[in-house]
């Protein structure tokens, strides 16, 4: 028996790490002046110009290797150990990294930039716990509802107004199971960490039939849906909605509505057996830091920075600053905790049972 | 003895197609349909154990054995408008037209799969939106007319996919038709049968073969398909195919995934398996 269940995995282990060829697989061993990350794909740690400035003013070479789903950063850090050195997870994910062993704690002291990081952010129990430091707070923000401000001359300020008649099918939907339960969980006045009635929620997705237009899945798919003018109100992140609205000139903007919206908060960690620790602090020090933020402001499409120093330069005008990071606004936001495998497959299940039903 | 070496010979110079054959596809299909009976990944902590439960699954939610009839009536519009364009196509470029201009036409048939499906189907995005190509040209020459954007529907699902497979309806009726002796048409015509006759019983008996290929490789892969469902199909985007994505990429439950996988295999091959019999009496009969 236990021999069977040795082979299952190591057959689980051959075909994933097969699937994976094409990516790390083949890069092979490190060289020592490499640094490896695992990131989404256009997410703050591959801006060439970031990147550029890294390599020359250390002289190590940045590789990346990308991710398109949460449970995809785990399956590549389990098939190929020893490999990554810095590695972004959502913050409600660090625990289960370390628990894993797929991670190891950093050397904070290392990290130049460490104590200009918002207190609460950088003391946060979900990157510091067993009394080492696992992930040094580095993004955050938020997805909510955005608006076509040529339609509402004010701006709305209920998440009800995703399920009004007078928006029929003007509704461009995120097509993610957890955001679905959790906007549905707000909307009917409950705790989107842990919805108590799941047939309320069935109820209030049901009702979005006739209001949606279309879903979309990466931020480029928002972007033309708002530019062809297909949706007056989406569920999108906050910050792409700023860039849609600074680099592409459209007109929109978003709330935190009076129920709340969700927010992630992102973590740079390092992965266990880092073939470069020295590397990794100092990539993850550059991007902790608020030269590398202002940078990514200036060409568009950051989220907030966990760096304090680095949100009180951005221009007093920003979208950031005067909806997002107030004080009040933040108080409304509800921060991902972590769900169970069991919870993301349900959610999943309630979600294609709802676009099926869409499709009727 | 001669004849000996020449099977042998025969053996040498396919097995290593065979081979290929077997390592990319049979042996990953194998392992899938391993993981297909397994309670979850066999990964980390996990202490996997074989089950029939996904296949349970299946049976248990309403909105899976819903997904897959849309899947297949999805299958079954795209072939038929694959036929109904792709056979009149290749019986007028394999009868009537003539040298370069034949060479050149199929060219072009062919030449859509020298791009990228992806952007393929953004392209189609561009063109059937409200207010998009088609609806501009319109109202050049109709200032009034209503938009007749369809994106984000079922017939933009099904137009985009005639669109990607039409080729293969082409090519495999083209050669089919191309390869029929002409002087059976021409004994026909001397006999008085009219054009209705030649072509029902000499010209569609004997291209169907081809006909048959191009059905099982357009409708095989379209009922499997996701990506072009997804973008063109909006609120009725679902597909047995957009779930099966789903539980690869969302909740990694490669398990469930790999089942619904092949019930959808085995679905349309019992499909194919049944026609099979009687589109075959029809051939005898012709």
């Amino acid at each position: 028996m236990k021999n069977w269940k040795q082979w299952s995995r190591r057959a689980a282990m051959l075909a994933i790490g097969a699937a994976m060829m094409g990516t790390a697989g083949l890069h092979g061993t490190a060289a020592a002046d490499e640094v490896h990350v695992l990131n989404w794909k256009g997410w703050g740690t591959d801006e060439p110009w970031a990147v550029e400035a890294f390599e020359k003013a250390t002289g190590i070479k940045v590789v990346h290797d990308y991710i398109t789903s949460f449970p995809e950063t785990f399956t590549k850090l389990r098939t190929n150990p020893g490999y990554y050195d810095v590695v972004v997870l959502n913050a409600a994910f660090i625990k289960q990294a370390a628990d894993e062993g797929l991670i190891q704690p950093l050397d904070t002291a290392q990290l130049k930039n460490f104590n200009d990081l918002y207190p609460d952010m950088r003391d946060s129990p979900q990157m510091n716990f067993d009394g080492k430091v696992w992930g040094a707070a580095w993004m955050w923000g938020g997805t909510s509802v955005s608006y076509n401000t040529e339609v509402f001359k004010t701006p709305p300020t209920s998440l009800a107004v995703l399920w009004d008649p007078a928006y029929k099918g003007r509704v461009c939907w995120r097509d993610d199971p957890e955001d679905s339960v959790r906007f549905a969980a707000m909307a009917s006045g409950q705790n989107p960490d842990a919805p108590a009635d799941m047939n309320k929620i069935r109820d209030k997705l049901r009702a979005l039939k006739p209001q949606i237009k279309a879903f979309w899945k990466s931020g480029d798919e928002w972007l033309k849906l708002v530019a062809a003018k297909e949706c007056d109100l989406s569920t999108v992140w906050t910050n792409n909605t700023e860039a849609a609205a600074v680099q592409d000139k459209l007109p929109i903007s978003f709330i935190v509505a009076k129920e709340g919206a969700i927010a992630f908060r992102d973590g740079m960690t390092m992965g266990k057996d880092a073939p470069n620790p020295k590397g990794a602090l100092a990539f993850i020090d550059y991007m902790i830091s608020k030269d590398f933020y202002a940078g990514w402001v200036k060409v568009g499409g950051a989220p907030v920075a966990a760096n304090q120093k680095a949100v009180e330069e951005l221009p007093e005008s920003s979208m950031t600053r005067t909806i997002l990071a107030t004080p009040e606004a933040i108080g409304r936001l509800n921060f991902k905790g972590p769900l169970t495998d069991e919870q993301r497959q349900s959610y999943l299940d309630l979600w294609q049972e709802t676009k099926a039903y869409f499709a009727e | 003895m001669n004849r000996f070496k020449r099977q042998w010979a025969g053996y040498g110079l396919t097995a290593p197609s065979y081979l290929w054959l077997t390592v990319t596809v049979f042996l990953p299909l194998l392992v899938m349909f391993y993981f297909s009976f397994l309670s979850q990944m066999p990964l980390g902590k996990a202490e996997p154990s074989l089950t029939l439960k996904q296949y349970g699954l299946f049976f248990q939610k309403d909105f899976y054995r819903f997904l897959t009839w849309r899947s297949i009536r999805l299958g079954i519009d795209v072939t038929f408008f694959c036929v109904l364009f792709g056979y009149p196509a290749a019986l007028i470029l394999a009868r009537s037209v003539k040298g370069r201009w034949r060479e050149a036409v199929l060219l072009l048939i062919v030449l859509p799969f020298w791009s990228n499906a992806l952007i393929r189907i953004f392209a189609w995005t561009i063109v059937l939106r409200g207010n998009g190509v088609v609806d501009q040209a319109i109202h050049v020459a109709w200032p009034g007319a209503p938009s007749i954007g369809i994106l984000y529907s079922y017939p933009a699902i099904v137009i985009g996919l005639v669109h990607s497979f039409l080729p293969y309806m082409i090519l495999t009726c083209y050669i089919s038709l191309q390869a029929i002796d002409g002087s059976l048409i021409e004994a026909g015509r001397s006999l008085g049968a009219s054009h209705f006759r030649i072509f029902r019983r000499i010209i569609l008996p004997l291209s169907l073969p081809g006909l048959l290929i191009g059905v099982v490789l357009i409708f095989i892969p379209v009922t499997g398909s996701f990506m072009e469902p997804r973008i063109l199909g909006g609120r009725d985007g679902i597909m047995l195919g957009t779930v099966i994505e789903d539980q690869f990429t969302e909740v990694f439950n490669w398990p469930l995934g790999a089942a619904l996988s092949f019930i959808l295999l085995a679905i349309v091959l019992l499909i194919c398996a049944l026609a099979y019999p009687l589109l075959k009496s029809r051939l005898r009969l012709a």
